[in-house]
């Protein structure tokens, strides 16, 4: 097994020792440190992200894959300039006005990560204001609303308005996603994607940013 | 002990359907299964609907109570549609599904619950949002039972739902439940706990039968009302069994005629 295979498998399975100790014994050796992540690290989460799709791993085994995928990168990140940081993309994240729900978008936030996207995230009850602010900050590719609650995936419309009236609508794709929130609802209100799951989420931002 | 029959959701493709093609025979027809299932309470929750919440609550309200006799759990952060839906709901004592320590929310929806004197479900939560710590949780629930009390609502009516979060993000997160359960119990003996059951499996395998071992542990520690599928036949038997066990069924009469009607079964 190459080297990367094996810290693929590590990642894989989520066994973050092992995955740790294969990262370091590549930075010793030499390993082009963009290709740890890339083909070893990555490669893996890439793995993870198509069985968790698939249903074939559940939420806890990807949070263990996730972890041991972080750990890895922190080892390696000292060693290149944050330019040099592989990154598939940039997302602003953040649960809409009014709700305060954050599972399901911490979930997405950890699946984009893992498959190499840099996610700026805003947290919960993020009011549209803040959204905007973001996008001229952050320069997104991509802005994703989360939202819980029948009442407050209204204002995911209303965050789009404020994108709308600041004149940085057409900058950035928008994607929404929380359990209330259907295909029908972001079409009704102009969005650029929907998620049914952070598996589908991760996918959606691979298509809108390639 | 309650069930709130919960399968009367347009977040349910079924019921979506038979809302848009105003299909009042289908939701008679999932109305009266869940009340021969043995259903308390029937929920009716029409939340997606976000462009014409009201009018689907008057609907469905209507359509139901054509049919059946049972209460109604009238179920939206919305007091818009709470206020249609509970006008309509006349039969027996209304549930409202639900008010929480968020300040406008509490605001908006107490007049309602006094109003029609109905039973409420009191989520536990406030403006900071979902507490995260048994410390955090019972303090919210404090101020929650309390300002309650002090609107003159009894505690016979209140069902504090302590909110479920996944298992699978946190493996504390089940006995995290149990434990702020037991200790509010203890200190509120009349209050009711109420929950909806499949959060707590969100994102593992076989999730009934998660969801089925949480109800009976929930039990156990004095959770007396759950948000469930009563056409479940494997978890409508599970509760049979629990609530005899927790000594909440005299002589056994609910279990044995359960068993008898076909209801309970092993």
């Amino acid at each position: 097994m190459s080297d990367f295979k094996e810290l693929s498998e590590s990642v894989i399975s989520g066994n973050f020792r092992v995955a740790k100790d294969l990262t370091q014994k590549m930075i010793d050796g030499g390993t082009d440190p963009g290709q740890i992540i890339n083909e070893g690290l990555i490669a893996g989460m890439n793995v993870v992200a198509v069985r968790f799709k698939a249903g074939d791993m559940y939420v806890p085994e990807v949070m263990m894959s996730a972890k041991a995928m972080s750990i890895g990168i922190e080892l390696v990140k000292p060693l290149i300039a944050a330019s040099d940081i592989p990154s598939t993309g940039k997302i602003v994240i953040g649960t809409v006005s009014g709700d305060m729900h954050d599972i399901g978008k911490n979930l997405v936030v950890m699946m984009l990560e893992s498959v190499g996207f840099s996610v700026v995230d805003l947290g919960v009850d993020v009011k549209p204001e803040a959204f905007v602010e973001a996008v001229k900050e952050h320069k997104p590719q991509i802005i994703g609303l989360s939202a819980l609650l029948t009442t407050t995936m209204l204002n995911m419309k209303e965050t789009l308005v404020a994108l709308e009236a600041a004149g940085v609508r057409e900058k950035v794709k928008v994607i929404v996603g929380g359990a209330p929130v259907t295909q029908a609802f972001c079409d009704q209100i102009g969005a650029d994607g929907y998620a049914q799951d952070a598996a589908v989420a991760s996918d959606l931002c691979k298509k809108l940013v390639g | 002990m309650l069930v709130v029959g919960e399968l009367i959701n347009t977040s349910r493709k079924h019921i979506r359907e038979a809302v848009e093609a105003k299909d009042a025979a289908y939701i008679q027809r999932i109305a009266k299964e869940q009340v021969e299932a043995g259903a308390d309470y029937l929920d009716i929750n029409c939340g997606t609907r976000v462009f014409d919440e009201e009018e689907t609550m008057a609907w469905l309200v209507n359509t139901v109570r054509e049919v059946v006799q049972l209460p109604l759990c009238i179920d939206s952060p919305n007091p818009k549609a709470l206020a249609v839906g509970l006008e309509f709901a006349s039969s027996g004592q209304s549930m409202v599904n639900s008010i929480s320590a968020e300040k406008e929310r509490f605001e908006s929806v107490l007049p309602l619950v006094q109003k029609y004197k109905t039973k409420v479900v009191a989520l536990c939560m406030d403006d900071k949002g979902i507490p995260e710590t048994a410390e955090d949780r019972l303090r919210v629930a404090d101020k929650l039972i309390s300002d309650l009390l002090a609107e003159g609502i009894l505690q016979d009516d209140i069902y504090l739902d302590p909110l479920i979060k996944p298992l699978g993000v946190n493996n504390q997160y089940g006995v995290e439940v149990l434990d702020s359960v037991r200790s509010i119990h203890l200190k509120y003996p009349k209050i009711h706990f109420v929950c909806g059951l499949s959060n707590i499996s969100f994102g593992l395998p076989e999730r009934k039968l998660l969801n089925r071992a949480f109800m009976v542990m929930n039990i156990a520690v004095g959770m007396d009302a759950f948000i469930l599928d009563p056409l479940d036949q494997s978890i409508m038997s599970m509760f049979g069994a629990a609530r005899a066990l927790a000594g909440q069924d005299e002589y056994c009469m609910e279990y044995i005629t359960g068993v008898r009607a076909g209801r309970i079964k092993a």
